[in-house]
């Protein structure tokens, strides 16, 4: 820092120790040693400890042969062939299986009840309050065990199956669904579907187009409908309904046939809904209360309903506020999915870090890599969002 | 109609009153319960629709939950008998004699009966000083934060592992468990998670590369993934890290885990109230004369603490929340005794689960609910001062 001295007398010079680009620099080498050397001896502890104990290191268990089944399994996995390499395919699936259906549910829970906790109804609001209060407050393991345990856990028996219309059992084993099979002609149902929404999103585009150079405004929504819906609903009439359904079969001990939904999956996915609709509630509430009243009197003002006001007005700014907490939210869910070890649902850490660990015993490498899924889903997540963020980022003048 | 100004004013205008009205009250249907029910609660016909569907909610959800609870609920017996309907012949709720009988497993786990007292005191000397320190208008709050976190720690562990020189038997930590464990997880997490984490937070805001550097690999990675896995690795790796002699004992890696997962977590709280403090405070520290730590402990933290009170607060009930996560790897915490007792042959009917759960879920409910009630005042308390 160049400062004036008064002429004559020398330049004060500090000692070199209390010089801060000297102390910095001797701040950070202290720093990077004992850090050094922490890793270096536990590096050394790992390797002595791993010797004695008889452990061997390295990924070499990847391609070995896992012994040890999986109940649910998205891809073929066989205990006599099948890899401990493949099982954490297996059980990465089944967390992203989770994970994604749980940010689904969770985001439209979410909304809702955020928004019923700004509605003027009363008992709307006051009922949306409680079930935050209460949901938050809870452990979301306790919640889980409770689904798992006391709830699924305690349906009758399969001899004594809740029987729903339409070919649903229901029972302590899981759900039964009836399978969908496609026949011959399904094709036709499928290739309508495909026209449907490449239709509707030509016809949104043009009715956007349109719009702004005469401002007729175009039936967007019910046309998308049709579309979508409706078009593939007639060609699956038109071709003869090629749906047929496998029902499941419900024998003395077992059912068999049709979609089986684990009670354990069952659970941690109600757990992990149930719990993060609670915080996306509260994210969803503050952003739209962040949204100031001028601007929903503006919009009023000029002539706006209530509806567009919300649509083109709130909603967008509101949004702004809502997406970056949210994000995290959903990898809060992700890595809450974790909690499945406590349920038995075959996820990636009761799969890999669980079954997988105790088989070989190569903590290090196996913790290690399921570390890295979990950091790679965070990071690309955190990534996007900052392009994200920084694309629709106030410009402020 | 041809008419000139002057004629108006003159001929049109027959009645002008004198005085001003009475205010009139407000119509019967907009004030009172009866305006009260329809602007909140009948406003519209959807709103009408909502709040019957959500009244028919309430009316099923809250008797059934009294019911259970309540009314059906079993309250003495001596074993599973008392709870059983095929048994008593009628519907049967709550079975609380289940809970009486294993409460004091609850509290202490599997502590040694003779020595339970030790953890009553440390029960109380932990509720005095959580009082001092969050009673505002308390008498000599400075010493009350040397005794919560100096004094206590070294006391409590002294009482409760044991000093055979002062006569107080030395006692495993695997007897260790309930809500003693819970509660010592927590106050660990909650005792070092800050200091490590301002530390962390300074670290990251460093202008030093490699301490930046550092800092913010280890709040990233931690951040990162999810606390299983750090409890996994505390449990299963930090073993191998360490000298076989030395290595610790199970209740202390997962403390280890907990506070290292905490303190990221506090970091990124801390790192915010620090953003929030104006540059000028920075500035005007160095230009009278301060130090670094000087500037921080006597300018910068203070003010940067006070604004983050509630994040932090908040940050503490996830982390009470997430030391049911120790059960995982196989730690006696609370939830974990629920869980055993339930499937207690002696206890075995269909509503021992629920009620276990039932009685975690209350204790979880009222710390939590307590820790966010004080977070919401203290934000009122502390944005008092912006108020106009």
């Amino acid at each position: 820092m160049p400062i004036d001295l008064p002429t004559g007398s020398p330049p004060a010079r500090v000692a070199f120790y209390n010089d801060p680009k000297i102390r910095s620099i001797a701040y950070q080498v202290t720093l990077c040693a004992v850090v050094g050397f922490l890793v270096f001896a536990a590096v050394r502890n790992a390797v002595d400890n791993l010797e004695r104990a008889h452990i061997a290191s390295g990924f070499g268990f990847w391609n070995n042969t896992a012994g040890f089944d999986i109940s649910q399994t998205l891809i073929q996995f066989d205990s006599a062939t099948s890899s401990y390499g493949r099982a954490f395919w297996v059980g990465l699936l089944n967390t992203l299986l989770v994970a994604g259906l749980g940010i689904v549910f969770a985001t439209i829970l979410g909304f809702i009840i955020g928004i019923a906790r700004l509605s003027k109804n009363w008992l709307v609001a006051k009922t949306a309050a409680g079930y935050v209060e209460t949901i938050r407050n809870i452990p979301l393991l306790l919640q889980l065990l409770f689904w798992y345990n006391a709830v699924l856990k305690a349906l009758p028996a399969i001899r004594e199956s809740i029987v729903i219309p339409g070919g649903i059992y229901l029972n302590n084993r899981g759900l039964f669904l009836p399978l969908p099979i496609f026949k011959s002609g399904f094709g036709f149902v499928v290739a309508a579907l495909a026209v449907g929404v490449i239709g509707a999103i030509a016809f949104y585009v043009w009715a956007r187009k349109r719009q702004e150079q005469t401002g007729q405004q175009a039936p967007i929504f019910s046309a998308a409908l049709a579309l979508v819906i409706g078009l593939p609903l007639v060609v699956l009439a038109l071709a003869g309904f090629p749906l047929g359904f496998e029902y499941p079969q419900a024998g003395r001990f077992n059912i068999n046939g049709g979609i089986e939904v684990l009670p354990e999956f069952a659970a941690l996915l109600f757990g992990l809904t149930i719990y993060t609709a609670a915080f996306i509630a509260e994210v969803v509430r503050a952003g739209i209360a962040a949204v100031s009243r001028g601007q929903t009197e503006a919009a009023y003002s000029l002539g706006l309903t209530a509806g567009p006001t919300l649509r083109l007005i709130v909603v967008p700014q509101a949004m702004r506020v809502i997406i970056p907490p949210l994000t995290s939210q959903y990898l809060n869910l992700t890595k809450n999915s974790s909690l499945a070890v406590a349920i038995g649902y075959p996820d990636l850490v009761q799969v890999f870090t669980g079954t997988v660990l105790n088989n070989t015993g190569q903590a290090v490498e196996v913790v290690a890599i399921t570390m890295a899924v979990y950091l790679a889903i965070s990071l690309t997540t955190s990534l996007l969002m900052n392009v994200y963020n920084s694309r629709i980022a106030l410009v402020e003048r | 109609m041809t008419m000139s100004e002057g004629d108006l004013a003159v001929t049109e205008i027959r009645f002008v009153r004198g005085t001003t009205l009475a205010a009139q009250p407000a119509p019967m249907a907009m004030t009172g319960a009866i305006g009260w029910l329809r602007t909140n609660l009948l406003s519209s016909w959807f709103n009408i629709v909502l709040t019957i569907l959500i009244a028919l909610l309430l009316a099923w959800a809250i008797p059934e939950l009294v019911k259970f609870l309540l009314i059906d609920a079993v309250w003495t017996g001596t074993d599973r008998d008392a709870c059983r309907e095929i048994v008593q012949h009628r519907e049967i709720g709550a079975c609380w004699p289940f809970v009486w009988e294993r409460w004091s497993y609850f509290v202490y786990g599997s502590y040694p009966i003779p020595e339970r007292w030790r953890v009553d005191v440390f029960f109380a000397m932990l509720a005095v000083g959580v009082f001092w320190m969050l009673w505002l208008e308390a008498p000599r709050r400075s010493l009350g934060a040397i005794y919560f976190f100096i004094v206590l720690p070294i006391c409590s562990f002294i009482l409760l592992t044991g000093w055979r020189a002062i006569g107080l038997e030395p006692v495993d930590t695997s007897l260790w468990g309930g809500i003693l464990v819970t509660i010592v997880v927590a106050s660990v997490g909650i005792v070092l998670s800050l200091p490590l984490g301002i530390l962390l937070a300074l670290g990251r805001r460093s202008h030093m590369p490699a301490v930046r550097l550092f800092s913010v690999i280890f709040i990233e990675f931690v951040r990162g993934v999810p606390l299983v896995t750090v409890l996994f690795m505390a449990s299963v790796m930090l073993p191998l890290f360490v000298p076989e002699e030395y290595s610790p004992d199970k209740l202390v890696r997962a403390l280890v885990g907990i506070a290292l997962f905490a303190s990221a977590y506090m970091a990124e709280v801390v790192r915010a109230g620090l953003q929030a403090i104006p540059k000028g405070q920075f500035e005007g520290a160095m230009a009278v004369g301060l130090g670094y730590w000087q500037m921080m402990r006597l300018i910068i933290l203070p003010q940067a603490l006070k604004i983050t009170i509630p994040n932090i607060v908040n940050t503490y009930i996830g982390l009470f929340k997430d030391t049911t996560l120790v059960f995982i790897v196989g730690i006696f915490d609370f939830l974990r005794t629920v869980e055993v007792s339930r499937i207690d042959p002696k206890w075995a009917t269909p509503v021992t689960s629920t009620t276990g759960y039932a009685v975690a879920a209350i204790f979880y409910l009222i710390f939590c609910y307590a820790m966010s009630r004080y977070a919401r005042a203290m934000e009122a308390r502390l944005s008092q001062g912006d108020r106009r």
